[in-house]
């Protein structure tokens, strides 16, 4: 294995586009990654994209061939691949290239991820989320995908006493960080009491514990290592991926209130870049509820299990902290366009390693991690940058 | 949803029917052919058993926010049961005010309509469970 270097980034802003299309956000990231990059398109030899459902977003199935299309590569009969895996398509696409360029079967590679929800209903939007799930025995008797991550807060709340308010501060400090982010979809703070009196969507979370639907896009390019510097001055290095699978369904994990996917999928990441949680600096993670993140940080290895409430109403997760999570805003303030959100936090996580994230910017930050998650922890896949080199 | 797909759930979803592993003993609701335990020994040895479905509520939430077929029944409890023999499943809580329900809680199946597709479409049966 070589060792592998994100030489490009970009992202659209997140949001309801809707005068945008799937192929235009597609492109406009792709694009923003490649001229980040200083590449030229004929030398860019594959390209994945992460992706959860446009075959029901909208209507359209073989999106990557689509994408490399309408980008002008067609004529160069570049192979492109769409990767699925429900939340964590995103990372699982960077994973595919991530392991392409160190397995040196390619040299260039673009990461696309790309999802549209705003063509079709909100409702309906919310139905696709949930086939996520195990649609046999969880989304058909009426499991909603909030429902499900409702029941994970409900029994954390009823096993270490997290309370309402801990969950709030979850949305609090990600809106905090967004408002910071012109590219997030929620670019203003939001008190901690108009959380806690918003409607409930799935007792006991509520609108504001949910991560919007949105549309948007993001891109990075990756090559070897040893070449990074014929094509930028600030390369940050890949350091390592893990990912882990679960139990399909939530009522057959071993413990409703500990993903092991996360578990697993960090520890691997750890071992192989050689570092320890105590190392990291920034994490975006997997904030698609409130609960999601107090989960992600103890199963990632921050806090211990049934610590991660309190470590976030003490303000230990804020930027510039104990350790960032989620400066970008997350999942919850920046936006959710599903298959896009793994490309996302690494695009956030290369802005923070290069220091270019402007006000949001976390200080001396080395080494950052991304955590994405598909279902309901059926899917986890965390990669660990080094921005050192 | 077509026809078939429905139906050839029906034991699992009337009448609780499961599978128990030949080789360990073990058993699964939903049902499973092959044992997570002993993999390919399990292979074609896989029983289908029927669960009591009695337990307890291990974890809930109230839907205020829901798909199209579940819209009418909102405010409506979802919940994770332990069965006493062991395995767990998803499914709603009846008969049961919103405020009623609390983990640990005991429940027992009921035979309910679970949906249908659209005014003139199949209605869908299955299980449910109530306070006990």
């Amino acid at each position: 294995m070589r060792e592998v270097a994100v030489i490009g980034i970009g992202e659209t802003r997140f949001g309801e586009l809707w005068d945008k299309s799937f192929r235009e956000i597609g492109i406009e990231a792709g694009l923003f990654a490649i001229q980040d990059s200083k590449t030229k398109g004929e030398e860019i030899d594959a390209l994945y994209i992460g992706n959860m459902s446009a075959g029901r977003f909208i209507d359209q199935e073989h999106i990557a061939p689509l994408v490399a299309d309408y980008v002008g590569l067609a004529g160069a009969n570049l192979p492109a691949t769409r990767i699925e895996g429900a939340g964590a398509s995103g990372g699982l696409a960077l994973s595919q290239a991530y392991m392409a360029v160190a397995s040196e079967v390619h040299d260039i590679v673009v990461v696309g991820g790309a999802e549209k929800m705003t063509d079709v209903s909100e409702v309906y939007a919310q139905e696709i989320l949930a086939s996520t799930a195990d649609q046999e025995w969880e989304s058909v008797f009426g499991a909603t995908f909030a429902g499900l991550h409702a029941m994970i807060a409900r029994r954390h709340m009823h096993e270490y006493g997290t309370t309402k308010k801990q969950l709030a501060m979850v949305a609090v400090k990600n809106h905090k960080n967004a408002a910071l982010n012109p590219n997030a979809q929620y670019r203003r703070e939001l008190s901690l009491e108009t959380v806690l009196k918003a409607p409930m969507v799935a007792e006991p979370l509520g609108l504001f514990d949910c991560a919007p639907l949105s549309d948007g896009a993001a891109a990075l390019v990756l090559c070897p290592l040893d070449r990074a510097k014929e094509y930028t001055d600030n390369p940050v290095r890949i350091a390592s991926c893990g990912q882990a699978g679960d139990y399909m369904a939530l009522h057959d994990r071993k413990d409703i209130c500990t993903m092991d996917a996360t578990v697993v999928a960090a520890k691997k990441a750890f071992k192989y870049a050689g570092i320890t949680p105590k190392d990291v600096d920034l994490a975006e993670v997997h904030d698609n509820y409130t609960i999601s993140e107090i989960l992600a940080i103890e199963d990632i290895g921050f806090f211990n299990k049934g610590d991660g409430g309190k470590a976030t109403e003490d303000g230990q997760t804020a930027l510039n902290s104990e350790i960032s999570v989620n400066p970008s805003g997350g999942l919850k303030a920046r936006g959710q366009p599903v298959g896009a959100t793994g490309v996302a936090q690494a695009v956030e996580v290369v802005r923070q390693l290069r220091g270019e994230a402007g006000e949001r910017q976390v200080k001396n930050a080395r080494y950052g991690l991304t955590h994405n998650v598909g279902g309901t922890g059926a899917s986890v896949i965390v990669h660990i940058f080094d921005g050192g080199v | 949803m077509a026809i078939p797909r429905f139906w050839r759930e029906i034991p699992s979803r009337y009448n609780l029917i499961g599978t128990e592993c030949g080789n360990c003993g073990k058993r699964y609701f939903p049902p499973r052919i092959i044992c997570p335990e002993c993999h390919r020994k399990s292979v074609g040895k896989m029983k289908d058993v029927k669960f009591q479905g009695k337990g307890e509520v291990v974890t809930y939430s109230i839907i205020h926010h829901a798909p199209k077929a579940y819209e009418m029944q909102v405010p409506y409890i979802i919940a994770i049961i332990e069965f006493e023999e062991g395995v767990r499943a998803t499914g709603q809580i009846i008969d049961c005010e919103p405020e009623d329900v609390e983990v640990g809680m005991r429940v027992e199946p009921a035979f309910r309509k679970i949906g249908e597709d659209g005014k003139s479409g199949v209605i869908y049966y299955g299980y449910k469970f109530k306070p006990a």
